[in-house]
């Protein structure tokens, strides 16, 4: 009989597309009996009860009803990453069962992609790029001009860690800073980036050079970005997206690009992700996207993986988790 | 502006009222100062105002090689993407080691950026900083470059172009350097040695490039540097900014009037 000592833990899939990534399997082994979904599905009356928890990678398995009544000792749902919007958080409290995301590992890595993204898109630097390589460019165009990011305004829409550590990142750029969020920041981590709270969205929009936003997805900042929102942005303006696509009013922002309501768009977040093919923003000279880069570092996801098992590990010893999250 | 049209003797002696030259940028590599001199002829450059663009740039580039942003970009809009692999990985930035070779301005400038990234920061200089600008970046100074290119995950050139900085990093520093490693240059093509570049990058003697700068810009269209994945080339954009151009120009323009009225020049090139 498999499985031993140690407690069972479900994933999607090892390697493929969207598994769990290889490197970090010997980790996961020390600690637990790894399941796959095709071992549980093709074994379901053997391994349900073995389960008791899930990791969580890119968002899969998917966690609905019928899994949940499928694993009755299940403890611990363990999210890769912070965002929790594919997650019915209601749903999975209900059956007893304790989540958990893991936001100390991602905030670095997620300011880093907002810093490169802000720094590409006002630079040009894809732009740059390809002309640089073109086998038409057989001379440098000398007005071939970018906007300038030391001084500039930065509005960050939704403090948290990794809007943070944005902040903490841009001031050594010199950079103005605003920022819009939920709550107010105490006074010295605002002293600390010398950041200034907009009480009003529109107040900070109608006043940045790059608006970054770093808002989880919920109900409220479903669309928040939409054509009113950027029409308040100053036609120089960058919106730079890295929290999630539906954050954003896409089809309002292809417009906006198009008609030069703001000056470009740097987005390592769509939905859908990836993008339909044939989708406008994929044309645009003035969009950079990225596919989804925020945690993608080998640093990033194996302390992604640690952190999660920290959390798996206190939730079945009945010890409180790093980074427990709660249904409300 | 851009280093043209080219000053050489045929010229000068063409130009009998020739009073100056003002270069657009900070690098004055491409002048003959002895010839210029002897013509009389005050030379005057832009320094500091290309300072905070270049330094930007630089942080640019590192964050793009080192995440793979072009390479990622090609992958989100390429006809044939239909997902996004989960073992796709980039290198990280944040708690990374940089390298800075070349502690002028925009080495320094660099330094206060990539502190806010909570690197840890070396340098190498002709000259070492006093104690209160080397630990307010935090930054170590490697005497010797050979220390600075071994221990380092980025290292970033920012000297100017001299006769002792021409191909300062050969195939025995990259050879020094970390397999891991990502090259930056975003000071003058000649300070790289081309040729051996190309080969460490072919032979993953070094990880990446990332360069502003090359010798000849452009580079012959069938250079090998034009095709590798590792290797991101910009035209020559670290001071290409609406903003700074417009004062470089006001700068030159002062200096140019200075120039002509006899009165001294700001940013006399001696």
């Amino acid at each position: 009989m498999g499985g031993g000592e140690l407690p069972g833990l479900l994933v999607n899939e090892i390697g493929g597309i969207h598994g769990i990534l290889h490197g970090h399997v010997a980790f996961l082994k020390k600690h637990f009996y790894l399941i796959t979904m095709k071992e549980f599905l093709e074994n379901k009356k053997h391994m349900s009860e073995k389960v008791q928890a899930i990791y969580l990678w890119w968002h899969k398995p998917v966690v609905d009803q019928e899994l949940l009544q499928s694993l009755p000792n299940l403890k611990v749902i363990a999210n890769s990453g912070v965002g929790m919007d594919h997650l019915d958080l209601k749903l999975i409290a209900s059956f007893g069962v304790k989540m958990a995301n893991a936001p100390r590992a991602v905030s670095s890595s997620t300011a880093d992609t907002g810093m490169a993204l802000l720094l590409a898109s006002a630079r040009r630097l894809v732009e740059g790029y390809h002309l640089a390589i073109s086998s038409d460019t057989d001379y440098c165009e000398a007005d071939f001009l970018g906007v300038e990011v030391t001084g500039a305004t930065l509005g960050i829409i939704g403090m948290g860690r990794i809007g943070y550590k944005i902040a903490l990142r841009a001031k050594a750029f010199e950079m103005n800073i605003l920022y819009h969020n939920r709550t107010h920041r105490k006074e010295q981590e605002e002293q600390a980036v010398g950041a200034t709270f907009c009480e009003t969205i529109e107040n900070l929009l109608q006043q940045s050079d790059f608006v970054m936003v770093v808002v989880s997805l919920t109900p409220q900042t479903h669309k928040l970005i939409g054509k009113r929102e950027m029409e308040l942005m100053k036609p120089t303006a960058t919106l730079i997206n890295i929290s999630r696509g539906a954050v954003i009013d896409e089809e309002a922002l292809v417009t906006a690009l198009q008609t030069g309501v703001i000056r470009a768009a740097a987005l390592d977040v769509t939905y859908p992700e990836p993008l339909p093919r044939d989708h406008a923003l994929l044309k645009l000279k003035n969009v950079i996207i990225t596919p989804h880069l925020c945690i993608k570092t080998d640093k990033t996801t194996y302390m992604i993986t640690k952190e999660a098992v920290e959390n798996i590990l206190a939730a079945l010893n009945g010890l409180p988790m790093p980074s427990e999250v709660l249904p409300n | 502006w851009y280093h043209k049209p080219v000053i050489d003797e045929e010229l000068l002696r063409s130009l009998p009222n020739l009073k100056i030259v003002a270069s657009s940028g900070v690098g004055i590599d491409h002048l003959d100062l002895n010839l210029l001199s002897r013509y009389g002829v005050k030379v005057s450059n832009t320094p500091f105002i290309v300072s905070n663009d270049t330094a930007d740039l630089g942080m640019a580039l590192m964050l793009a090689s080192s995440r793979r942003l072009v390479e990622g970009y090609e992958m989100a809009v390429s006809p044939d993407t239909e997902y996004f692999p989960a073992d796709w990985l980039g290198a990280e930035v944040s708690g990374a080691t940089l390298g800075i070779v070349g502690m002028g301005t925009i080495g320094y400038k660099v330094a206060n950026r990539a502190k806010a990234f909570e690197m840890k920061i070396l340098y190498h200089n002709r000259n070492q900083r006093n104690k209160e600008e080397e630990s307010a970046v935090g930054a170590i100074y490697c005497k010797k470059i050979d220390d600075l290119l071994q221990q380092s995950d980025f290292v970033l050139l920012s000297v100017n172009l001299t006769p002792q900085t021409h191909k300062l990093i050969g195939k025995r520093q990259l050879q020094l350097m970390k397999p891991t490693a990502t090259l930056i240059n975003i000071s003058r093509g000649l300070v790289v040695d081309q040729d051996a570049l190309v080969e460490a990058l072919q032979n993953h003697v070094i990880k990446a490039a990332a360069l502003d700068v090359t010798y000849p810009e452009p580079l012959p269209r069938g250079h090998p540097l034009l095709k590798m994945k590792n290797v991101i080339i910009t035209p020559h954009i670290g001071s290409a900014t609406k903003k700074t151009r417009r004062l470089m120009m006001e700068n030159m323009m002062e200096s140019i009037q200075a120039g002509l009225t006899g009165l001294p020049i700001p940013n006399e090139v001696l």
